[in-house]
């Protein structure tokens, strides 16, 4: 009896599908039958040229024979090409594993003496016990082809020398030249100058603007949540609405009312017999004007959280501090602000990651500008993320921005992953219930 | 206990000058957009705040022009934005709902795959899926996008759903399997409509998604007929700023009102969706 399992495993080792049929399974072999059929002829077209593809990135760039331009081989979408096939192959092989399995267990049931299960209690099964993963194919599936890949590709993209003038195809080919780019980036003078100047105005932004928002929120709040306040509640809806007005708008209406020759803030600060400020044209200015209106975008999120917060402290603390004689300074120092430090800790750190990648606040209202002689190809308010930006669609410097990409990758993924190790959600979260 | 009063009044006097001062700055740049949006003229210039004269020709521009295909644009958002809300909720709870209610081997390393790769900075991974769509040879079209917003929405919103449907009791799974429902019938008859703020929540924002993205739905689409609205006002921006504003005003004005009066609504909710990570930790 015990050859079943053997001979059972065997089979659809062979070919996905035998050891089903093999198991009397017949649906469900024909199906494993087809995926290998379908499989088999994919593979058979295309994994010999990816495999050769990602090797060598292509042969031969675009020639010109006899005055006519004869097409060579275009680096980039063979790369594309060979990931994406090597990625079906991953699911092939998983599902080719899974068949294997499926086919062991079964005969494993036979051998037992129960009769295999039919179609429908297959189905049956997966329903029940199965839920999860059957839930989680589709989801995954679009993770993997529009999130995993992408991601893989511009890793790979940072290890060749893909960038311009000399390595654009079609006309020219890509090669692969390892840790280069990255030395490069650090170590020649023009490049490293640079990174460690954006760099550095990344980590200052980062710092005030998350530092800007949070005391400002705090304000706020605690100011709407003091005792004799009246109209809570429309205070609140009027300085949420720089929240809800989407961000694309009132940045770009901002970028308007800072322009140095016509915009209202000149125009005021005129009546009031000062001279107009350079708001987006110096650079030391142009630092100050997106940290003035994050802020202006920021604190009513910090401020609906800390509400929310101070609706949750309960009032018995309060109590016994009063019968202990507190000031209401001391109440708010040791009961109000650590409560308040203690929930928002992870949405503080979070938001410090979101600056440092903080895209459309730079994007929109300076577009990096005003632009730094000595730079390379960045301005005064570039972060790494936009100068990312710049690098890729301005200036066709592949390889670099992939380089800078998984530098700033790297710097939030450590914040992030601290983050989420140590909050609760992750360590108890069946204690929970 | 005079002394008292007056230092409370003092206190409040304080608060509500400080308060009325960030309401007129939180209030100030959106009033001065819809005034010059009706204001004569094309300038970005004004003597002062209230326009001297009212005028709707900005408005009839939008609409009527023939380098501004507004009305064109305003269909394709919504279109865009439409779809891909439905598929992209429908996929965020597939991914919280199976995260949340069951155990399974490799669950927590999806997690924090999950987690992880929602740090990557977008656009790193633009050029590859530019590469994508054109090999699948769906450049220039409205179908790309609702794929990639909708494929990229469990990454955004899978945690905050989580949260959420954790605080829903299990016990309630329990009691209705007992009574031989199937994993399927208690997904749609109890975890379904508890999770209804939720979903509004996630609708939302998957909505608002596709008519504030600028970035990547103008590397997509190539035609002036098939932009967005965020590309088209983006392009009257930054091609004459200081020649066009008062249309570009009339624009903004259309995109932010009906998107500012949804989350003033549901600010509740907002309020909900946003504490729910933070109070549980």
């Amino acid at each position: 009896m015990n050859r079943l399992r053997g001979k059972a495993a065997l089979l659809s080792i062979i070919s996905m599908g035998l050891g089903q049929i093999y198991n009397r399974q017949w649906i469900k072999g024909i199906l494993f039958l087809l995926i290998e059929a379908f499989g088999i002829y994919y593979f058979i077209n295309n994994l010999g040229r990816a495999l050769w593809g990602i090797t060598s990135l292509g042969d031969t760039p675009r020639l010109l024979v006899k005055g006519k331009w004869i097409d060579g081989d275009h680096s980039i979408f063979i790369m594309i090409q060979s990931l994406i096939t090597l990625l079906f192959l991953l699911i092939f092989i998983v599902v080719y594993v899974m068949n294997v399995r499926d086919a062991y267990h079964t005969a494993i049931k036979r051998e037992n003496g129960q009769v295999p299960n039919s179609f429908a209690q297959s189905i049956k099964f997966v329903m029940d016990y199965k839920f999860a993963q059957a839930f989680l194919t589709l989801p995954a599936l679009g993770i993997l082809f529009f999130t995993i890949m992408p991601i893989l590709f511009m890793i790979m993209l940072a290890f060749t020398n893909y960038s311009a003038p000399n390595h654009i195809p079609p006309a020219k080919l890509v090669d692969w030249v390892g840790f280069q780019t990255f030395k490069d980036l650090v170590s020649l003078k023009t490049w490293s100058h640079t990174f460690f100047g954006v760099l550095t105005w990344t980590i200052i932004w980062a710092i005030l603007s998350t530092a800007t928002t949070y005391l400002g929120g705090l304000l706020v709040a605690l100011l709407i949540n003091q005792q004799g306040i009246k109209f809570k509640g429309m205070w609140r809806t009027i300085l949420v609405i720089p929240y809800a007005i989407p961000q694309l708008i009132s940045l770009l209406v901002m970028r308007n009312m800072f322009n140095g020759q016509f915009g209202p803030i000149n125009q005021y600060l005129g009546y009031f017999g000062l001279g107009g400020l350079p708001w987006l044209t110096d650079p030391f200015w142009a630092k100050v004007t997106v940290i003035l209106v994050n802020m202006w975008v920021g604190i009513p999120v910090s401020m609906i959280l800390i509400m929310g917060v101070l609706t949750t402290i309960p009032k018995d603390m309060y109590e016994a501090a009063e019968v202990d004689g507190a000031s209401a300074y001391q109440k708010f120092r040791i009961v109000t602000l650590p409560m308040i430090l203690f929930s928002t800790a992870p949405t503080l750190i979070m938001q410090f990651a979101g600056n440092i990648n903080n895209f459309n606040m730079i994007f929109l209202l300076t577009n990096g500008n005003p632009v730094v002689g000595d730079y390379q190809y960045a301005g005064a308010t570039d972060l790494l993320v936009t100068w990312l930006y710049k690098l890729t669609l301005d200036q066709n410097k592949y390889n670099m921005a992939s380089a800078v990409g998984i530098i700033i990758f790297l710097i939030i993924a450590i914040f992030s992953i601290y983050n989420y190790r140590r909050t609760k959600s992750f360590k108890e979260e069946d204690m929970i219930q | 206990m005079s002394g008292r009063q007056g230092r409370k009044a003092v206190r409040l006097t304080v608060s509500y000058i400080i308060l009325i001062i960030m309401a007129i700055g939180s209030i100030y740049p959106a009033l001065w957009v819809i005034l010059g949006s009706f204001r004569p003229g094309k300038s970005l210039y004004s003597k002062t705040l209230l326009p001297e004269a009212f005028t709707l020709d900005h408005y009839r521009e939008l609409f009527t022009s023939s380098s501004i295909l507004f009305g064109q644009w305003y269909m394709n958002t919504l279109k865009i934005a439409v779809c891909s809300m439905i598929i992209g909720v429908f996929l965020t709870l597939l991914t919280s709902y199976a995260v949340s209610r069951f155990r399974f081997k490799w669950r927590k390393t999806a997690l924090s795959t999950v987690l992880i790769l929602g740090m990557f900075p977008g656009f790193m991974s633009m050029i590859a899926i530019y590469l994508l769509l054109k090999e699948w040879h769906l450049l220039d079209t409205h179908l790309a996008l609702i794929i990639v917003y909708a494929a990229g929405a469990p990454l955004g919103g899978t945690f905050i759903a989580k949260g959420f449907l954790d605080t829903i009791p299990r016990t309630l799974d329990e009691a209705a399997k007992i009574d031989g429902a199937s994993n399927w019938t208690i997904f749609s008859r109890i975890i379904l409509p508890l999770s209804r703020p939720m979903l509004t929540y996630m609708a939302l924002t998957q909505f608002v998604g596709p008519w504030v993205d600028y970035i990547f739905a103008r590397l997509v689409l190539r035609t002036k007929e098939n932009w967005t609205l965020a590309v088209g006002l983006f392009d009257m921006v930054s091609t004459n700023q200081n020649t066009n504003f008062t249309t570009f005003a009339a624009g903004a004005v259309l995109i932010a009102v009906p998107i500012t009066i949804l989350f003033i609504f549901l600010q509740r909710l907002l309020v909900d969706g946003l504490t729910s990570g933070a109070s549980k930790g």
